[in-house]
């Protein structure tokens, strides 16, 4: 297919076009910048909610519920759910589509699964692009499901306009909840299974925390029970006046700057370091020092020298 | 090739045993695949809308309940209709070798009964690769 064709029908809203330009994205193919390239103007529709949280938390269960309630409700939903790629094969399981096949066939969601692909931060770098699809695509709301989390794994913030953090009870104390990094994030707390014992002290050590907080907007925390359908309503509700606040307060303007920032810095970073290490000259130029670093005759720091003043 | 092959791993129909696919999906990741792994109980419309959604470059079908005449052929129509021939589709489970002629006639490319070492499901995979 034409690259032209392939974004005409793209923006049409043909799920194999959408398919096709997912995966040249995601593989760095040819065309693929032009895809990205063309759609840009057409983006900036969706409203990109993160969903993240630890492993076994209950994320796909729960996307799919949102993303059920949203399609309901004649919304336009796609979902990219992040699973980890193997550092030593390459290969993954995509396992989260299982908690959401009845999905498979709804006329208005589209499911995509990925690998990290050695990407850090729970998000696989096919993501940015993958966002921008969809959003060229027609999608209301895209939902990023992150890899399972632990304590720093925080591109979300960077990424999405909504973070939803998805908590269970019972996975520490209260010293948890007041560390840096992952809890400092959420834009919405939603503790799943809610059901199980231990849920209230945990609601009561996330509510501790956030009293805290001294930001004008206290992220809510919702007690969900995500098999069973229980408090999604009023979560879909919660993001739905996260988003209303995003755009009244004049915040999504800024914080969409902001990660257009740090995107274009991102761009630039591959592309100087992809034109260094792929200069046959400075390669061979690493290989020799790195023989020296080795014997202790220079130092790393020194090494870093030379090869810059060799570049620039 | 430089980007990892995509397999659908799906379960059809009323069968409740996932052993066998779970194997197969374990071996295909530790092959260098993505493999995404949609669970028991599929019907063949929501094996084919996945394998569309995920551009796969395979759709492995496992199914133990004896209705593979049915339901593998049915996978294979699914897909033609939206025009994705160039997925290649094998099956694989309890499946009596003279049910293998006519499923290989509609369309599955290859069938793999028990016993088959993961190596030659890998093999086959590497080797017919419609994409």
């Amino acid at each position: 297919m034409l690259i032209l064709d392939l974004v005409k029908k793209l923006l049409e809203g043909d799920k194999r076009a959408c398919a096709r330009a997912i995966t040249k994205a995601e593989n760095n193919e040819k065309g693929a910048l032009e895809i990205l390239k063309e759609i840009y103007k057409y983006t900036g529709n969706a409203h990109i909610v993160g969903i993240t949280g630890p492993p076994g938390g209950g994320k796909s269960t729960l996307t799919y519920r949102l993303s059920k309630e949203l399609s309901d409700k004649g919304k336009k939903v796609g979902i990219i759910a992040i699973d980890p790629t193997s550092p030593f094969t390459g290969g993954s399981i995509l396992g989260d589509r299982i908690r959401m096949n009845k999905l498979s066939t709804d006329p208005n969601v589209f499911i995509r699964s990925m690998g990290t692909r050695g990407h850090l931060g729970g998000l696989s770098k096919a993501t940015y692009g993958a966002i921008k699809i969809f959003d060229a695509f027609g999608c209301d709301y895209i939902f990023i499901e992150t890899v399972g989390v632990g304590q720093s794994e925080v591109d979300i913030v960077k990424t999405a306009d909504t973070v939803v953090m998805v908590m269970v009870p019972g996975l520490g104390d209260d010293i948890q909840a007041i560390k840096a990094g992952i809890m400092e994030i959420a834009d919405i707390f939603a503790i799943n299974k809610s059901d199980l014992d231990g849920a209230e002290r945990t609601t009561g050590e996330i509510k501790m925390m956030v009293e805290m907080d001294n930001s004008d907007k206290k992220p809510p925390i919702l007690n969900v029970i995500a098999s069973q359908n229980e408090g999604i309503e009023d979560l879909v509700k919660e993001i739905i006046c996260h988003k209303e606040y995003l755009v009244s307060s004049g915040e999504l303007e800024g914080k969409r700057t902001e990660r257009l920032r740090s995107e274009i810095i991102d761009l630039v970073e591959q592309e100087i370091k992809s034109r260094i290490f792929n200069d046959r000259d400075i390669y061979n130029l690493l290989d020799n020092i790195l023989k020296d670093v080795y014997n202790k005759e220079v130092d790393p720091y020194s090494a870093k020298d030379e090869l810059f003043n060799a570049i620039i | 090739m430089d980007r990892p092959i995509r397999v659908l791993v799906a379960k059809p129909g009323l069968d409740g045993h996932d052993r066998g696919a779970k194997v197969i999906a374990r071996a295909l990741r530790d092959a260098g695949m993505e493999v995404i792994y949609t669970g028991l109980r599929q019907t063949p419309e929501q094996i084919v809308a996945s394998a569309i959604q995920e551009d796969v470059d395979v759709v492995a079908l496992s199914i133990l309940s004896g209705a593979h005449n049915h339901l593998f052929p049915k996978v294979v129509e699914l897909l033609k209709a939206e025009g994705a021939e160039d997925i290649l589709i094998i099956g694989g489970g309890v499946i009596p070798e003279d049910d293998i002629p006519e499923l290989k006639k509609a369309g599955i490319e290859e069938v793999f009964t028990p016993g088959t070492p993961t190596t030659t499901t890998i093999e086959f995979i590497k080797n017919n690769l419609k994409k």
